[in-house]
């Protein structure tokens, strides 16, 4: 008999059924790996094809979406710009918000409120998008056509404030973990040197915590993103490179999600809006990595 | 003496710019909720919830949609929910810290972070059109599996690792293989808080409308499924049809407010049972 790694007996304790066991989920847990191999593939294989009708530089730089004419013409960057767009201007509105919230939260809510607010982030994280949506478009979009004297609601400036709100739960609760996760005794020390709430918040708490408000902060810019249904409502859906704040526009997530219901099967479309999701793919994978890099970083 | 002042006069400013942000949040959230309510709530009855929609989605309830719905969720944790546990166990139980680990870490990762509307071209690629499953419940459940994988994972994951080493241990003392551990010790243990993540995973998936958008999801079907392979209507993709491209939107007003407010609830209402039954559990080991 030999001891194994975890340190118990091997061998005539351990039966054939652990072995098996072992087995077993081992093989059932590479389903993950072989789901992400997959979905690459397949998104691949279908986005690749659009190239043998267009050069990349055409499709990347080009500003003509006219995907239905004969022949199609696939400039993305209006749409690519467009998603670009909404991403920064939804961080820009929330991401302050979203932490003033988590050190609201953290750090200067009394017990009950905090306990309130917490539950209160975390629920509105599950609130579906297409509410958000249809809150845009109903209660949004009227309002703002009549505030700015425009010819649509439905505009980048609509969609990205109603996206940092979808955003706002998410990084609010993840950025209050990470600060209430600071220990105690930092704070105490902190006061015991004179220092008021505000100075104790900007140099002990929130540096200690920012490897996880940054990893919350990517999280939220990348659900922005990926978002696709509030932006397939409110954004207005024209494929312009927009000039001003109250252009409409059609990110990569809704011309995906408007025009592959309507396009046939195998077509330069079809290939070409697999194309767009690789780009959304590479962005968003993009983002992951490097959150999770930080956080491995934070745990080491 | 002026410093001292303007440290503590910053401090007040802050503390108030801090407080405003918690007040903003409750008066919009109340604005929001109290709009949906005074709009929806004529809508909602029981007659709302079991009448299937009629009149080309004009009139009627949402009876078929709000069916559609729990198939999906139905057939979604079907298949997800074994194989998600079985990696968390795996994670949590027999992992080492080898490449194939680390491969696997990053590939649920990912997957997290994929884009809701990736895994319906995903969807669409693979169930409907490789697999030859067509447009219907099973593709679009499957769709919604690939989906929740990576949340099972990690919610169940984390449920392993907080069983404490001292029950494992005490069944290795008792002569137990880790096979008979694992199904009589650290499962049972494990249990509850699995179900919660559960609960809370299915409150995230309920309300996903993109990747059922061409996987499944049909703008109008007569009655409920009745198999696999016929489409379904899901309550998400139901209230864009509405908001979006109904024949006589003053008609459909409040039946697109009524369909809103049950969504709220039904996710909510899930997620606030996950929330508070975790709330709960963590007491309980608290004491």
């Amino acid at each position: 008999m030999k001891l194994n790694k975890i340190g118990h007996l091997k061998g005539s304790f351990e039966s054939n059924g652990d072995n098996v066991m072992q087995h077993t989920v081992f093989a059932v847990s590479l389903t993950g790996i072989l789901l992400m191999v997959f979905l690459l593939l397949f998104l691949f294989a279908n986005g690749l094809p659009v190239l043998k009708d267009m050069s990349i530089k055409r499709i990347i730089f080009g500003v003509d979406w006219y995907p239905m004419e004969e022949p199609p013409a696939l400039g993305m960057l209006p749409l690519i710009v467009a998603t670009l767009a909404v991403t920064l201007m939804s961080s820009i509105i929330a991401l302050p918000v979203a932490i003033a919230l988590a050190v609201f939260t953290s750090e200067v809510a009394p017990k009950k409120t905090r306990e309130f607010f917490k539950v209160l982030l975390e629920l509105l994280g599950f609130v579906p998008s297409i509410v958000l949506g249809f809150i845009g478009m109903m209660l949004l979009a009227p309002y703002m056509q009549d505030v700015f004297g425009v010819a649509s609601g439905l505009n980048l400036l609509t969609s990205s404030i109603i996206l940092g709100f979808l955003i706002i739960p998410t990084v609010a609760s993840l950025s209050e973990e990470a600060l209430s996760s600071v220990s105690h005794e930092l704070r105490e020390a902190s006061f015991a040197l004179g220092a008021t709430r505000w100075e104790t918040i900007r140099k002990v708490v929130v540096p200690f915590a920012l490897p996880g408000i940054s990893a919350a902060v990517l999280l939220g810019v990348m659900r922005a993103l990926g978002e696709t249904m509030v932006v397939l409502m409110v954004s207005g859906g024209a494929a312009i490179v927009p000039h001003s704040l109250t252009d409409p526009v059609r990110p990569l997530t809704s011309t995906i999600a408007a025009e592959m219901g309507e396009t046939p099967v195998g077509s330069v479309h079809y290939h070409a809006l697999f194309f767009a999701g690789l780009i959304l793919l590479i962005m968003t994978l993009a983002i992951n990595l490097i959150s999770y890099w930080i956080e491995r970083r934070r745990v080491n | 003496m002026t410093r001292t002042v303007t440290r503590k006069i910053s401090d007040r400013v802050m503390t108030l710019i801090f407080c405003s942000s918690g007040l903003f949040l409750t008066a919009v959230l109340i604005l929001i909720g109290a709009f949906l309510w005074c709009e929806g709530s004529p809508a909602l009855s029981l007659d709302f919830l079991t009448d299937a929609p009629k009149d080309g989605m004009t009139a009627g309830g949402i009876y078929t949609p709000l069916m559609g719905t729990i198939q999906l969720l139905f057939v979604a944790m079907f298949f997800t929910l074994p194989i998600g546990i079985i990696t968390g166990l795996y994670f949590a139980e027999y992992s080492k810290d080898n490449f194939l680990t680390k491969v696997l870490r990053v590939s649920v990762r990912s997957l997290a972070g994929v884009p809701s509307v990736i895994f319906g071209l995903f969807g669409l690629s693979m169930f409907v059109i490789f697999m030859h499953f067509g447009s219907c419940l099973l593709s679009a459940g499957l769709t919604l599996a690939c989906l929740s994988l990576p949340l099972i994972v990690t919610v169940s994951e984390q449920a392993f690792l907080a069983v404490p080493q001292d029950y494992r241990d005490a069944s290795y003392a008792l002569g137990a293989t880790k096979c008979q551990t694992i199904f009589k010790v650290v499962l049972p243990s494990a249990a509850s808080t699995i179900i919660t993540g559960t609960i809370l995973a299915i409150g995230r998936v309920a309300g996903e409308t993109a990747p059922i958008m061409f996987t499944g999801a049909a703008y109008y079907a007569p009655e409920v499924a009745r198999s696999l392979f016929s489409q379904v209507m899901a309550l998400p993709y139901h209230i864009y049809v509405l908001a979006t491209s109904s024949t006589d939107l003053e008609a459909t007003r409040p039946i697109q407010y009524g369909a809103i407010l049950v969504l709220i609830f039904l996710v909510l209402g899930t997620s606030a049972i996950g929330v508070i039954a975790r709330l709960k559990l963590a007491a309980r080991e608290g004491k």
